[in-house]
């Protein structure tokens, strides 16, 4: 294959201007800012501040609580990411195969797609009501009272529910253009071959789709550790208290609520270090056992 | 178009002139719904009442919302004339020295009558400097006071209690019997443990509440609070406790519904309870005491917040921000803003205004929160001074969700609360290096 080449260095920079002048302004100057900080203890308004060196990072990975969290964030996203993916898999196999009102039932498998996370957390927040929620006397039904708010297994069963429900129309969609771009030609010829529909499924659809799957599985991890913070503000009523929190909101309590700015640094560049290294995980490892085609 | 350029040239001439002759000033806030109306009326009215100065008043969410936009707005150099900023929120500001205008020094170059004995004794101090200073001024002021459903009690056949002993002994095990969860409350930190220490005329935090310095410590872990918390478990665990969770209106709830009898609640939560169609009469009494402890009870420290006169702003603004604070203070808008709202009246002025009106006649559970805050005071009771103390109370919360969970004892609870509170003292002593 030939590769087309700019004759000149200039042209493709120019081009590139744009792009770059946007990334430099909205990620590269606020993250070099963030580590900055990180090694201050400031005052809020900008008037004091002393040098502490790496002190922020060791009061993190000293504190037993900022451990607990990132345990918890671990787990969220583990559950968040598998049981998102694992439901839209099963939902766009099922949709795939149905012909007669396959538009509506489509169009409302994607419908929570529209939700705002905070809205999510609202709805949450009403069906885990504690005096009336629809959920909580669903529960009650079989003995158990349930108590968002209160009991932190019971608010982090609401906010992995919620991330859950709002999440699984996304990869729907995505997983069922995947399918639907298998060709019809291969799935006739696996139908030859192999009569029973799992074993059709985990050898010839499952690898076609493991490059969508690869992108969502990507999209779902980063969801799961920034994007559902609306969800939990939400659920626990912006008052952390006892309840479970992930590391992104941990950085909101800390940096906007309790104006610790070098404290919620050290956390951002900690969380920033993490997706790096996420990333490189990925690409590096998991994207060299899939074939795109 | 002759035409139009001369009239758009009018305007601007009329739009300029107008410009010249009043002052504007922005006042940024945290109090939403009923409350925000209010604040809004008292900015027109105050507006219509002169016509040099203009106004505005701009929601910006919640307590903790406010104070860190004024904080980024302030480090961009757009902060607004006067910010509201709550208690747990007053020691960031107060000890940026530069940030604020002291409302004291604000008044008298100002050329406004100020004293600071104007004020009612519980009020006072708490957004004071050590030299009593007063540097922000008291706006929406509460205390944690005990409401009560009249008929539970009836139905019990019990007075609302005065100290934790009498409700321990006859009132909870009465309102058991009646059919009743005897009591909620809706702030841990606030409630059980600021206004504990105040109510029992305890130390709270070392150099004198942490007004004389910024190397405080806390005292937090005291055995008379430990013990309360302690009694906190055993009444969960007899149904005379019960604890919805951090949040304020889950609490609440309980006791609007009729399920729960006694509820602590804040004194400004008196305006929204009588706008609501209870299936009952509520009434309100002081916060109850462990005679244990003391037997000389004292008052409660307030809550709610302040309003800070941001530096940076011209002699003009200022004006207008201290023409505003004047107005704000006086006995008619005070008067109003305690019976629209049940935040205490700040000035004695304003109070006698209420009791003359015959307000209390009508309403007595209304006249609680000051009566709380006008007790006898003490060495402890003017307030408390503490760096980072939103997040000392996000670690009070955790810890308390904790014990009243079962996850952990009080006592580790507390240990865990004194020594992560230090932790963040310290860092906020460095913060002002």
């Amino acid at each position: 294959m030939k590769r087309a080449l700019f004759s000149n260095i200039w042209l493709p920079v120019a081009l590139l201007l744009p792009q770059l002048a946007i990334i430099a302004v909205f990620f590269y100057w606020p993250a070099g800012y963030a580590v900055q900080s990180s090694f201050y203890l400031q005052d809020p308004f900008g008037f004091g501040s002393s040098f502490v060196g790496l002190g922020n990072y060791q009061n993190l990975f000293r504190n037993s609580e900022y451990l607990k969290i990132a345990n918890f964030t671990v787990w969220f996203t583990a559950i968040v990411t598998f049981f998102s993916l694992a439901i839209a898999l099963v939902l766009a196999v099922k949709a795939d195969r149905v012909i007669r009102g396959a538009k509506t039932y489509r169009t409302l498998l994607m419908w929570v797609y529209a939700v705002a996370p905070p809205v999510a957390g609202f709805i949450a927040v009403i069906m885990f009501n504690q005096s009336w929620g629809p959920l909580t006397e669903f529960f009650a039904l079989f003995g158990y009272r349930f108590q968002v708010g209160v009991n932190f297994n019971d608010t982090a069963f609401a906010m992995i529910l919620t991330s859950i429900w709002k999440q699984v129309p996304v990869n729907f969609i995505f997983f069922l253009s995947g399918l639907q771009s298998i060709p019809r030609s291969v799935r006739e010829a696996a139908l030859i071959d192999n009569r029973s529909a799992s074993g059709r499924f985990w050898t010839v659809t499952f690898p076609l789709l493991a490059p969508t799957g690869f992108f969502l599985l990507i999209i779902n991890i980063t969801y799961a550790l920034f994007d559902t913070f609306g969800i939990v503000d939400t659920v626990v009523k912006g008052e952390p208290g006892n309840n479970p929190m992930t590391l992104v909101y941990k950085v909101y309590v800390d940096g906007f609520r309790g104006n610790d700015l070098g404290g919620s640094s050290a956390q951002s560049v900690v969380l920033m270090a993490l997706v790096l290294a996420l990333t490189f995980v990925q690409f590096r490892l998991v994207e060299r056992r899939i074939h795109y085609t | 178009m002759k035409r139009l350029i001369l009239s758009a040239a009018t305007g601007l001439t009329m739009m300029s002139t107008a410009a010249v002759a009043q002052t504007e000033i922005a006042f940024w806030h945290a109090m939403g719904g009923a409350l925000g109306e209010t604040v809004n009326q008292i900015a027109e009215d105050f507006n219509a009442s002169q016509g040099d100065y203009v106004i505005t008043p701009v929601f910006k969410g919640t307590y903790e919302e406010t104070l860190t936009a004024g904080i980024a707005a302030f480090r961009a150099g757009e902060q607004p004339n006067i910010l509201q900023v709550f208690d747990a929120g007053a020691a960031t500001v107060i000890a940026a020295q530069g940030a604020t205008v002291p409302v004291q020094d604000l008044m008298e170059a100002n050329g406004v009558n100020f004293d600071i004995e104007d004020y009612i004794s519980g009020v006072r101090y708490f957004y004071a400097d050590s030299d009593g200073k007063m540097i922000g001024m008291p706006f929406n002021s509460s205390s944690p006071i005990m409401y009560y459903n009249v008929q539970a009690l009836e139905a019990a056949g019990v007075t609302p209690p005065v100290t934790w002993e009498e409700f321990q002994d006859v009132t909870a095990p009465a309102l058991v019997e009646a059919g009743y969860i005897p009591l909620a409350q809706s702030h841990l930190p606030w409630i059980f443990t600021e206004n504990f220490f105040s109510r029992h005329n305890l130390p709270f935090a070392t150099n004198n509440n942490g007004y004389d310095g910024l190397d405080t410590e806390i005292l937090v872990n005291n055995p008379a609070i430990r013990a309360h918390f302690t009694a906190l478990t055993d009444w969960q665990e007899r149904g005379f406790f019960e604890w919805y969770g951090t949040g304020w209106g889950d609490n609440q709830t309980p006791f609007e519904e009729g399920k729960v009898a006694i509820w602590l609640g804040s004194s400004g939560s008196f305006g929204g309870l009588s706008k609501l169609d209870l299936p009952f009469d509520f009434s309100a009494g002081f916060l109850p005491y462990w005679e244990a402890v003391t037997t000389a009870p004292t008052q409660t420290f307030i809550g709610g917040a302040s309003l800070f006169a941001m530096a940076g702003k011209s002699d003009a603004e200022n004006a207008a921000t201290a023409a505003f604070f004047e107005y704000l203070t006086s006995p008619e808008v005070q008067y109003m803003w305690h019976r629209e709202t049940g935040y205490v009246p700040i000035t004695t002025a304003a109070y006698d205004m209420a009791k003359a009106d015959g307000h209390y006649d009508r309403f007595p559970a209304a006249e609680v929160g000051i009566q709380q805050l006008s007790l006898p005071s003490g060495d402890n009771t003017r307030g408390y001074r503490m760096g980072f103390y939103v997040q000392i109370r996000d670690v009070m919360n955790r810890e308390y969700g904790r014990i009243l969970t079962g996850e952990t004892s009080v006592e580790d609870a507390f240990n865990a609360i004194e020594t992560e509170a230090n932790e963040l003292l310290s860092r906020f002593a460095q913060t002002q290096g």
